[in-house]
C-alpha cells in the first residue's frame, strides 16, 4: 500500500500532530530507527541530555512551567530502567509526560537478550497507563491515546514501549480526530458535578467564623485560569488562604490573604490557623503527611470541604464532610456563581475576631533567624536572591533538602507554574534538569535551580546537556557540605550522631563550572553575595554560584514528624522534647 | 482509617469479607496492574478469579475476595477505578443480595475401608464423580464457600484428598431491566 509509512514514521507523526515541539533524549540500539527518522526532520527539537534521568526530569520542568506535556525518548535495558524515578516523580506530583521506550524485536522478547527488560512490568505501578505496541497499526491509536490520558483528569507519566521491529515495520497512520477514546478509559467529570454539593459547600463557607482555603498542586494542574479563579473567590469570601509545597504561586505571595506555605516546615500562622478553623476548604491538595502531622490531632474542629479530581483521594487518611470531585476551575467557577447568586457573605464580626488572632499568631515571627556575622545565612542567600530576581521573568526549580525548605519559605511567589519542585517524592537531583526543562521551554526568562551541594552532585553531568544547547541556566548552590537536611534529623532524633552526611571532597563548583565551559561563581561571605548574585543574573551563560553558607543551620519552623499543627518547633526553641522525639523516629 | 504515616483518629471499623466484581478490558498486563495494585499498596486478596465474559466486546469480569474494614475496600474500589482498562467496579456486598458459588475438584484416596462412608458424605452434598481415563475418583462439588469448606472438612476426616478450588464468584441477584 503507498500511503504506509514506518512504525518510526509514525512515532514522529503522531508526536507532531500531538503539537510536541521537543523531545528529550538519549539513543540506544532499540531505538536507532526513530532516531533515523529524528535525523530526516526538523519540526520536532530534541534534546540529548546526559543521563536518562536528567530527561525526565528536564521533561518535567519543561512540562510544569509551560503546562504541556513533557515527552521523553530513551532506549531499552537501561535507558528505560534509568527513567524509573522519574517516572514515579512525575506519578507523585501528577506531571503530564509521554515515554517512549525502545524495546528489542518482539522475536527476541523473553530470551533475555542485550538490553532487554521487562519494562512495562517495571514501570506497570509508577505510570498512569503504559503499553507495549505489537503491532504497527495501533502505534497511531496508542499515542493519540497516551497523550489524552496523560493529560486527562489526574495528569501523569505515561509509557509506550516499542519493540525495534515495529518500528521498522509498515502501517498506516491515523489521525487523532479519527482516534475514539472509550469513556471508561478516562476521567470525565459529570456535567453538573453535583451541583447539591456545590451549594452545602458554598452555604457551609458563608456560614463559618474561622476559615481557611488549603490550597494544592491541582490548582496549578488545572491551569492558570483555576488560580485566577481560586484568587478572586477568595477574596469575595475575604479568607485567609494558606499553600502546600506544589501549591506555591496559586495565590500571590503579596496577597493580603496569604498565609504562605504550611506543613512540616509551613508558616507558624499557617498551620495554627488549619488547627484552629472550623471550615477548611481543600482545593486540590491531598493530605499528604508531610502537611497534616499527627492525624488524630490535625484540625479537630472543622468541617472539610474537599475538591479534588481523583476520587480516590477522598477520604484516604483525612475523613472530609463535603466532598467534590471534579476540576478545580470548573469547581470554583461554579462555586462563584452560586456565592454570587445567593449574594452570601460571612460574618464580618466573626472573620475580624479570626484575622485578629492570626495577626497575633503572624508577630510570633516563625521564619525569623540569626543574621549576624559575615558569615552568609543560607535563607539570607535567597532572600537576596529574591530581592535581586523579583522584577524579572523568574523561575525557580529545587533539589530536596534544607535549601528548598527555604527557598519555599523565602523566595515569594506572585504566579503559578514558576516554582518547581520535586514534592511527593522527594528527589534529589530533580532540580538542575528541571531548570534546563524550563529554560527550554521559556528561552528569554531567568530560570534558577536552588540546589544543596549533595543534590546537585546527583545530575551534575546535565552541565554538558546546559552547555551545548546554550541554556543560561543558572545553579545556586547552598553549600553546606553536609547533606543538611539529613543532618538536621540526625541532630534532632539520632543524638547528633552525623552519620555519613558530611560530604567530604566535594569538588571545587567553580572549576567544576569552568571544566564545562561553564561560568564559576563564589560567594564566601556577606560582601561578596549581592555582586555574585548580579554577575550571575547578568551573565548569559550556563553558571554555576557556589554561595559557602554557615554549615550547621537548622531549617525552622519544623512539626516534628508525630506532632501536630499547634505543636511546632522554632527557631529560638531549639530545645528537645525527648517523648515526641523518640515516637517520631520511627516515622519518615 | 487508612494507612498514613501517623496514627488513625478514628476508631477502626470492623474488618469483614467483600466480594468485588471487576469489569475490564481483555488486554495483555491487565491482571497484573489489578493485583500489582493490592500488593503495591498493602490490600489483601483472599481470592481471584478471571474469565472473559463477552466475546465480541472483549471484556473480562475478575472477581476478587478481599477482607478489610469498610474504608480499606471503598479506597480498593477508588483505586481500582483509576486503572485505566477497568470499566466498572462493584461491591456486592453494598449490592444488597447476591449470589456466589464456587467449584472444588477433589481427588479422593479411596480404599475398601473408607469407600462406604466417602459415597455416603458425596451424596449428601451432592458432590459428583468425574469420569476420567485413569478412573481415579475426583468429585466436583460446587456451590457457595462454606458448603465447600464444609465438605473439606468432612471428607478430610474420613481419608486423604487433594483438592483444589476455583474461589468464589459472584453476581448480584437484583432484578434488572434488559434494556441495560
Ligand atoms: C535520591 C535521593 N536520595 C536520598 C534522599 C534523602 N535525602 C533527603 S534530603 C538529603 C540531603 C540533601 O543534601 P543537600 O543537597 O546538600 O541539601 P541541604 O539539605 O544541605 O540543603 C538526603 C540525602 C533523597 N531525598 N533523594
Amino acid at each position: 500500500m503507498n500511503n504506509e509509512i514506518t512504525g518510526a514514521e509514525i512515532v514522529l507523526k503522531s508526536l507532531a500532530e500531538q503539537g510536541v515541539e521537543v523531545v528529550f533524549g538519549y539513543p540506544g540500539g532499540a531505538v536507532l530507527p526513530i532516531y533515523d527518522t529524528l535525523f530526516k526532520q526538523n519540526s520536532i527539537k530534541h534534546v540529548l541530555v546526559r543521563q536518562e534521568g536528567g530527561a525526565i526530569h528536564a521533561a518535567e520542568g519543561y512540562a510544569r512551567s509551560t503546562g504541556k506535556t513533557g515527552v521523553v525518548l530513551v532506549t531499552s535495558g537501561p535507558g528505560a530502567t534509568n527513567v524509573v524515578t522519574g517516572l514515579t516523580d512525575a506519578m507523585m506530583d501528577s506531571v503530564p509526560i509521554v515515554c517512549i521506550t525502545g524495546q528489542v524485536p518482539q522475536h527476541l522478547i523473553g530470551s533475555d537478550a542485550f538490553q532487554e527488560c521487562d519494562t512495562t512490568g517495571i514501570t506497570r505501578p509508577c505510570t498512569k497507563h503504559n503499553y507495549l505496541v505489537k503491532d504497527v497499526n495501533k502505534l497511531s491509536s496508542v499515542f493519540h491515546e497516551a497523550f489524552t490520558i496523560a493529560q486527562n483528569g489526574r495528569p501523569g507519566p505515561v509509557l509506550i514501549d516499542i519493540p525495534k521491529d515495529v518500528q521498522f515495520a509498515s502501517g498506516t497512520y491515523e489521525e487523532k480526530s479519527k482516534i475514539i477514546i472509550p469513556s471508561h478509559r478516562l476521567f470525565e467529570p459529570s456535567p453538573d458535578f453535583e451541583k447539591n454539593k456545590i451549594e452545602e459547600a458554598v452555604e457551609l463557607i458563608s456560614k463559618s467564623k474561622k476559615p481557611i482555603f488549603y490550597i494544592g498542586g491541582g490548582c496549578i494542574n488545572s491551569g492558570p485560569k483555576a488560580s485566577k479563579l481560586v484568587r478572586e473567590f477568595i477574596n469575595m469570601v475575604g479568607s485567609p488562604v494558606t499553600m502546600t509545597l506544589m501549591g506555591l504561586g496559586v495565590v500571590a505571595s503579596s496577597d493580603k490573604n496569604s498565609l504562605g506555605m504550611l506543613g512540616m516546615h509551613g508558616m507558624y500562622e499557617a498551620n495554627m490557623a488549619m488547627h484552629e478553623c472550623d471550615v477548611m476548604i481543600n482545593i486540590g491538595a491531598r493530605f499528604d503527611d508531610r502537611v497534616t502531622g499527627r492525624l488524630d490531632a490535625f484540625s479537630p474542629n472543622s468541617k472539610k470541604i474537599h475538591i479534588d479530581i481523583d476520587e480516590s483521594n477522598i477520604n484516604k487518611t483525612i475523613n472530609v464532610d463535603v466532598p467534590i470531585i471534579g476540576d478545580v476551575k470548573q469547581v470554583v467557577e461554579k462555586m462563584i456563581e452560586v456565592w454570587k447568586e445567593k449574594k452570601l457573605q460571612i460574618d464580618d464580626k466573626a472573620l475580624k475576631l479570626w484575622w485578629d488572632k492570626i495577626t497575633k499568631w503572624k508577630k510570633v515571627d516563625c521564619l525569623n533567624y540569626n543574621n549576624e556575622g559575615k558569615q552568609i545565612k543560607p535563607q539570607y542567600a535567597v532572600q537576596r536572591l529574591y530581592e535581586l530576581t523579583k522584577n524579572t521573568k523568574t523561575f525557580i526549580t529545587t533539589e530536596v533538602g534544607q535549601h528548598q525548605m527555604w527557598a519555599a519559605q523565602f523566595y515569594k511567589f506572585e504566579q503559578p507554574n514558576r516554582w518547581l519542585t520535586s514534592g511527593g517524592l522527594g528527589t534529589m537531583g530533580y532540580g538542575f534538569p528541571a531548570a534546563i526543562g524550563a529554560q527550554i521551554g521559556h528561552p528569554d526568562a531567568l530560570v534558577v535551580d536552588i540546589a544543596g551541594d549533595a543534590s546537585i552532585l546527583m545530575n551534575i553531568q546535565e552541565m554538558s546537556t546546559a552547555v551545548q544547547y546554550r541554556l543560561p541556566v543558572k545553579i545556586f548552590i547552598l553549600n553546606n557540605e553536609y547533606m543538611g537536611m539529613v543532618r538536621q534529623w540526625q541532630e534532632l532524633l539520632h543524638g547528633g550522631r552525623y552519620s555519613e552526611s558530611y560530604t567530604d571532597s566535594l569538588p571545587d563548583f567553580v572549576k567544576l563550572a569552568e571544566s564545562y565551559k561553564a561560568v564559576g561563581l563564589r560567594a564566601k561571605t556577606t560582601d561578596d553575595l549581592d555582586d555574585v548574585i548580579t554577575e550571575m543574573i547578568e551573565t548569559k551563560n550556563t553558571v554555576i554560584a557556589d554561595i559557602w553558607v554557615t554549615k550547621e543551620e537548622n531549617c525552622f519552623p519544623m512539626i516534628q514528624s508525630g506532632s501536630a499543627h499547634n505543636e511546632m518547633m522554632l527557631s529560638k526553641d531549639q530545645k528537645q522534647d525527648k517523648k515526641s522525639a523518640e515516637k517520631g523516629k520511627i516515622l519518615v | 482509617m487508612n494507612k498514613s504515616v501517623y496514627d488513625s483518629p478514628d476508631q477502626v471499623s470492623e474488618t469483614k469479607r467483600h466480594i468485588l466484581t471487576v469489569l475490564v478490558d481483555n488486554e495483555p498486563g491487565v491482571l497484573a496492574r489489578v493485583i500489582g495494585m493490592f500488593s503495591g499498596r498493602g490490600y489483601n486478596i483472599d481470592s481471584l478469579n478471571v474469565a472473559e465474559v463477552s466475546n465480541d466486546e472483549n471484556i473480562s469480569r475478575i472477581t476478587i475476595v478481599t477482607h478489610g474494614t469498610s474504608e480499606v475496600v471503598n479506597q480498593i474500589e477508588k483505586q481500582l477505578l483509576r486503572i485505566v482498562p477497568v470499566h466498572s467496579v462493584t461491591n456486592l456486598d453494598q449490592e444488597g443480595s447476591s449470589v456466589e458459588a464456587e467449584v472444588a475438584l477433589v481427588y479422593i484416596y479411596i480404599s475398601e475401608t473408607n469407600k462406604k462412608k466417602v459415597y455416603q458424605l458425596c451424596d449428601l452434598y451432592r458432590a459428583r464423580k468425574i469420569e476420567n481415563e485413569n478412573n481415579t475418583t475426583i468429585f466436583e462439588i460446587a456451590g457457595a464457600s462454606e458448603r465447600v469448606n464444609r465438605f473439606i472438612k468432612e471428607i478430610n476426616e474420613i481419608t486423604k484428598v487433594e483438592i483444589v478450588r476455583s474461589g468464589p464468584v459472584a453476581i448480584s441477584s437484583i432484578q434488572k431491566n434488559e434494556e441495560e
